[in-house]
Parts: structure tokens; C-alpha cells; sequence
């Protein structure tokens, strides 16, 4: 462990130390990020390593015992798992300590995607701010684009003056891209479990989806399309057609995915009993989305708190039983039955009328009028370049994505620029989840575990 | 429950604000941690994210009457299951000040109080593994605090060979 202070110059030759760039950091000393021997570590380290979460009575902990935790460093192996590995689902990097085969403690090691973008946000305004968001969950970035939208709008103080249509067309939008992310996690839980072939269905009911939103948005992926104020554009032409096409495609599809996988004896001796979490649990770690649900407490922000329309339409929260990885696959592929119930309800109340607020702060002119009005393309280069002020104020809006709570904390200066835009990303949390669920099992049960928490490491890291 | 019986256990050094309809507590340092264990006693058992925000380029906020401001303000939100409410908790700290971890309270902070400490230099003490999480470990300043400049850094090889 170096402090700044006593790292010497030539370790870094092109830094110049006579005009500090970075003031800050000496108060601390970095301690190595990797999971070290148990004799190095304090003992509320080791117990977090190995998944203690809750203080438990002496019975209780007597029960748990079965996993030894008193080894003998001898008898134990640390191995790496990632960051380049085909189940880690992109650059997740877990270390492991071994005994056999058991799983005794284990660490996540994150931050290889890291790019900054909290930083980034700093930098673009409020009408530019969508760009970010939208590659923060790659997976979900309409439901991104949604909770950065929501907030703006709340700062601006017009979340009451949005259009009917503009909120049916994100809710629309929303369940879509619920479904697909859910699609793309039966398609690599499937691989990572072995089911080579599910990968190849998934993807390709997925790409079904981003087909449409393609069409809708011009982009398969960051759209940039929920924008504070409304959206960026109305539905094409023919969008109910390719809705229902949609609705008609997948049911079907679904039932194959339960042949192939609900319904086998392999597929659920593997995830059944596998990274098992209690409620008590998921909720000190302040896990969402389908890992809280699966441990049978139904909580889901569309129904608890609700945001847009969702408590015009009638629709299910799933839960499990078990919270075991078993539970939350289920979960997923019944909540994309649950999203398509919504879809077709949208489907029968989508109002007709502005797909944006008519409000000229936020809201560009018509593309028509910059051609004829001098006045229009002043208004259109300024609303683009510097964007619209925001009053100053702080602000904490949250929605459901497919992964969990995504909460988006804006503080503005009054500026067109967010002074500090923070992302709550349900992955970042639910990964903490890992060594708790790893615990005592077996190492080729990890893959199964990580698969079942659904980490999008653009979002772990940002 | 409401928020003055939340606020009256611990009278002194709570002020209760509403920030567009949301409910926000600013809380003195000292009591941070009672505060916090009030609030869990009343329903607010999950802690949804703990993050922090530098004012160094923003010196006349508003503020309550009564809160002092300073440089950093850390700022936790709670969530209540049972009474489907949220309360946003803020504390202000001044520069090279540390915290006090809550991870006794709510493990769940223990990944967002490293990502503090990682971005902002703020420490937590009572931390089990206070280690930067997204940043290299070797790595030089804390990157959000607003006297990081962006675009101006070197690049920062580590570990190779000169």
C-alpha cells in the first residue's frame, strides 16, 4: 500500500508534480481489491467474503455450520473466475476460494467496464444527457432513458403536463424492452447452463423485438427516443400490426422454451436449491427486481409506487418461493407473459394526440417550420447546442427495470447542465448478492448463480 | 409514523426539508447513525443507495435554515416496503472528513460506501474492505470530486516497464 504522497515521481514520469492536476487523495490508502488469505483480512471481511449477512442467533448460526469456516489455509485454493470468461457475462470477475469443489468465500471484483459516465453526465446538458443513460443498461436502455426523463421532468416541474400518448408510448416502449432483456436472459442462462440451443431461440425472439424498436426508433439498441418532455418521435405507420405480430409470434415460442427447459429434469436439477437467498437477506442487501420477488415478497415499483400508467393496467407481480436460481427463471419468463398482458392493454388505450409537451423550452419546433420561419431555427440551434435550463434543485426518481429498481439522482445549479447526475443501478447492488448466494456450493453452480442475477456490467460499472 | 416522530427521537441536528414533494432529512454528522437506526426501527429497512455530491463549485445552494453547509454532502436513500414510502437522508461533510460506515446497519451499503470512498475520497469508518471498487487499485485522485478535471489527466500506465 502506497499513499499518493509516497509513490515515487518516476513511477509516472509524464505526471508533472509541480502543478498538481488531481488535489485530492492523499487522505487515503488504497488496500489491494483482490480477495486475500484469510490470515490478512479482519474478521467482518471474512464474514462479508462469506456471505454473512444477517446477525443470526446462536442456533441459527449453528444450523448454518455445515460450511466449515475455520479451515485450514493448507486445504484451500483462490482462484479467478473472469473477468475473461464465457459465463461471466462480459467482464465480471469473481474470486473464489476453494475447498474441493465447495464454494467457502468469494469477492466480486468489478470496475473493468468502468468509463466514467457519472463523470460524463456532468458534461452533457439535460437535451444531451439521453446518450449517456441509454448505454448505461445495455440491455434496457428505453427503461434508462425513462428514469433520467422522469427526473428532468420533475425538475422542471412539467412531470403533470406530460401528454397522454407520450406516457402510453413509454410504457409501451417499457414493457417491450422488458421483454426483450428477459429474452436475452432465458437465451444466456440457457448457454451458461448448457443449453446451447436456447441461446440461439432466445436471441432470435429478442432480435424480433429490436426489430421493432428499429423501426420505431431507428436504432436496435440506444435509442436516445425517451427524451424529457415526451419522445422524439410518433409510431410509425403500421405499428399495431407489427405490436400484434409480435404478441402472436411469442406465446408460442414461450411454450417451446418450457419444453426445453421448464419441463426437463436436468435443467431444473441444476438451478433448483441453487444460490439460494431468504427475504431477510435480499432485503439487507437491498436486492431488486426479480431477486427480491423470487424470495416471495411481491414487491415491483409499477404496483407499489407507480409511475406513468401503470395503475390503469391490470397486470400480475410474479413471485417465487424458494428465492433459489430455479425461482428467478421462472419469475423472468412468466413476467414476460405479464409484459405482453400490459402490451395488449396499451395496445387497446393508446390515445391519440402530441407525442411531446407542447411546451417551447424543452420541445424543438417541428421540422417543418425551421424551413419557412427564421425564428423556428433560432429556436431549434439553441435548444440543441445549449440546451434548456433546469431550476436548480435535487431529485431521486425511480422505476422497475427487467434487473430492479433503476433510480436516477439529479442535482441541478440551475444550468443547462446537470450539476451531478448519479445512477442507482439495480446490478451494481444485486452483484453484492454473489458471495451470499455462492456459499457452500459447488464451483460449477457459480456459473448458474451468476446467470441468475442478470448482471449487465455496463450498468455494474458505468 | 410521520417524519416529526422519525425527527423526535433525535430532535437536535435533524432538519426535515421536502424537496419537490420528496421527503428529505438533513442530518448533523453526529447523528447520522442514530438517525439512521431510528429510521430503521420505523419501517425504513432497505438502503437504497448511498451516494455523495462535491458543492465545491456550488458554495451559495439552498439550504435549511440551521444546516451548515460544506463541501461534500453524503446522501442515502431509504426505502420503507411496508409503507411504500422513501426518505432521502443528507449529511454534510467538510473536505478530508470521514463517515461512519452504515454497514452494520444495512450491508447493502458496503459496495456504495467503496464507490464513495472510490470517487469522492470520502472514508468510511467501520468499513469492512474500504478499497476503491471501480477505479484501479493503484490509482491517483478520486475521479468525481469537481477538482478532477476531465480531459486533462495523463493516462496512467501501471505496472510497466519504463
Amino acid at each position: 500500500m502506497t499513499t499518493l504522497d509516497e509513490r515515487p515521481a518516476a513511477d509516472n514520469p509524464t505526471v508533472e508534480r509541480s502543478t498538481p492536476l488531481v488535489s485530492a487523495g492523499a487522505i487515503t490508502s488504497e488496500g489491494g481489491q483482490e480477495l486475500r488469505s484469510r490470515s490478512e483480512i479482519s474478521q467482518k471481511a471474512l464474514m462479508r467474503e462469506s456471505g454473512s449477512v444477517l446477525r443470526l442467533s446462536e442456533s441459527a448460526a449453528a444450523a448454518l455450520a455445515d460450511v466449515a469456516n475455520d479451515v485450514d489455509e493448507d486445504q484451500t485454493m483462490i482462484i479467478n473466475m473472469g473477468p475473461q470468461h464465457p459465463s461471466t457475462h462480459g467482464v465480471l470477475r469473481l474470486m473464489l476460494e476453494l475447498q474441493g469443489e465447495t464454494v467457502l468465500r468469494c469477492k466480486p471484483i468489478i470496475g473493468y467496464l468502468h468509463t466514467g459516465m457519472e463523470k460524463t453526465g456532468e458534461t452533457l446538458s439535460f437535451m444531451q444527457g439521453g446518450t449517456n443513460m441509454t448505454r448505461m443498461d445495455y440491455l434496457s436502455p428505453l427503461n434508462n432513458e425513462l428514469v433520467f426523463s422522469l427526473a428532468t421532468e420533475k425538475l422542471l416541474g412539467i412531470d403533470g403536463d406530460i401528454p397522454e400518448r407520450a406516457q402510453w408510448m413509454r410504457m409501451l416502449l417499457s414493457e417491450l424492452n422488458r421483454m426483450s432483456s428477459h429474452l436475452l436472459f432465458m437465451a444466456t442462462n440457457g448457454m451458461d447452463l448448457g443449453a446451447v440451443s436456447m441461446m440461439l431461440y432466445g436471441w432470435r425472439e429478442r432480435e424480433q423485438v429490436l426489430r421493432f424498436f428499429q423501426k420505431v426508433t431507428g436504432l436496435r439498441m440506444n435509442h436516445n427516443f425517451i427524451r424529457p418532455g415526451g419522445v422524439a418521435a410518433d409510431l410509425p405507420a403500421g405499428w399495431r400490426d407489427d405490436v400484434l405480430a409480435l404478441l402472436d409470434m411469442l406465446p408460442e415460442r414461450l411454450a417451446e422454451y418450457e419444453v426445453l427447459m421448464t419441463g426437463q429434469p436436468i435443467w431444473r436439477e441444476r438451478l433448483q436449491g441453487v444460490g439460494v437467498i431468504t427475504q431477510s437477506e435480499a432485503i439487507a442487501l437491498a436486492a431488486t427486481g426479480p431477486i427480491l420477488r423470487s424470495t416471495g415478497l411481491a414487491w415491483d415499483l409499477r404496483k407499489d409506487l407507480p409511475y406513468l400508467m401503470y395503475d390503469e393496467v391490470e397486470f400480475d407481480v410474479v413471485v417465487g418461493l424458494h428465492g433459489d436460481a430455479y425461482d428467478r427463471y421462472a419469475i423472468r419468463l412468466y413476467e414476460i407473459r405479464e409484459s405482453m398482458r400490459i402490451v395488449r392493454q396499451i395496445l387497446d388505450k393508446m390515445p391519440s394526440g402530441n407525442f411531446r409537451i407542447q411546451n417551447k423550452k424543452v420541445t424543438p419546433p417541428p421540422r417543418g417550420r425551421i424551413d419557412e420561419s427564421m425564428e423556428a431555427l433560432i429556436h431549434h440551434f439553441k435548444i440543441f447546442t445549449e440546451g434548456f435550463k433546469v431550476p436548480a434543485g435535487e431529485v431521486y426518481v425511480s422505476i422497475e427495470s427487467p434487473r430492479g429498481e433503476v433510480g436516477c439522482y439529479i442535482v441541478s445549479d440551475g444550468s443547462s447542465v446537470p450539476y451531478r447526475l448519479h445512477v442507482r443501478a439495480p446490478s451494481f447492488v444485486n452483484v453484492q448478492c454473489l458471495p451470499h448466494m455462492m456459499r457452500g456450493g459447488l464451483v460449477a453452480d457459480a456459473v448458474a448463480v451468476i446467470s441468475s442475477i442478470d448482471p449487465v456490467l455496463g450498468e455494474v460499472d458505468r | 409514523m410521520t417524519s416529526t416522530e422519525v425527527t423526535g427521537a433525535v430532535s437536535s441536528g435533524v432538519t426535515v426539508h421536502d424537496s419537490l414533494g420528496q421527503r428529505v432529512l438533513f442530518v448533523d454528522k453526529s447523528v447520522y447513525v442514530a438517525t439512521i437506526t431510528n429510521l430503521y426501527a420505523d419501517g425504513f429497512t432497505m438502503c437504497i443507495d448511498l451516494t455523495a455530491v462535491d458543492y465545491l463549485a456550488l458554495e451559495n445552494r439552498l439550504l435549511p435554515a440551521g444546516v451548515v453547509a460544506q463541501r461534500f454532502e453524503i446522501v442515502v436513500n431509504l426505502l420503507s416496503l411496508a409503507q411504500r414510502k422513501r426518505v432521502r437522508v443528507r449529511v454534510q461533510i467538510a473536505d478530508g472528513e470521514s463517515m461512519p460506515s452504515l454497514f452494520d446497519i444495512h450491508p447493502s451499503t458496503e459496495a456504495m460506501e467503496r464507490e464513495v470512498f472510490d470517487m469522492f475520497g470520502v472514508a468510511f469508518d467501520g468499513h469492512p474492505d474500504l478499497t476503491r471498487i471501480l477505479m484501479p487499485e493503484d490509482w491517483d485522485g478520486h475521479p468525481l470530486r469537481k477538482d478532477y478535471s476531465t480531459g486533462r489527466i495523463p493516462v496512467q500506465f501501471k505496472g510497466a516497464a519504463s
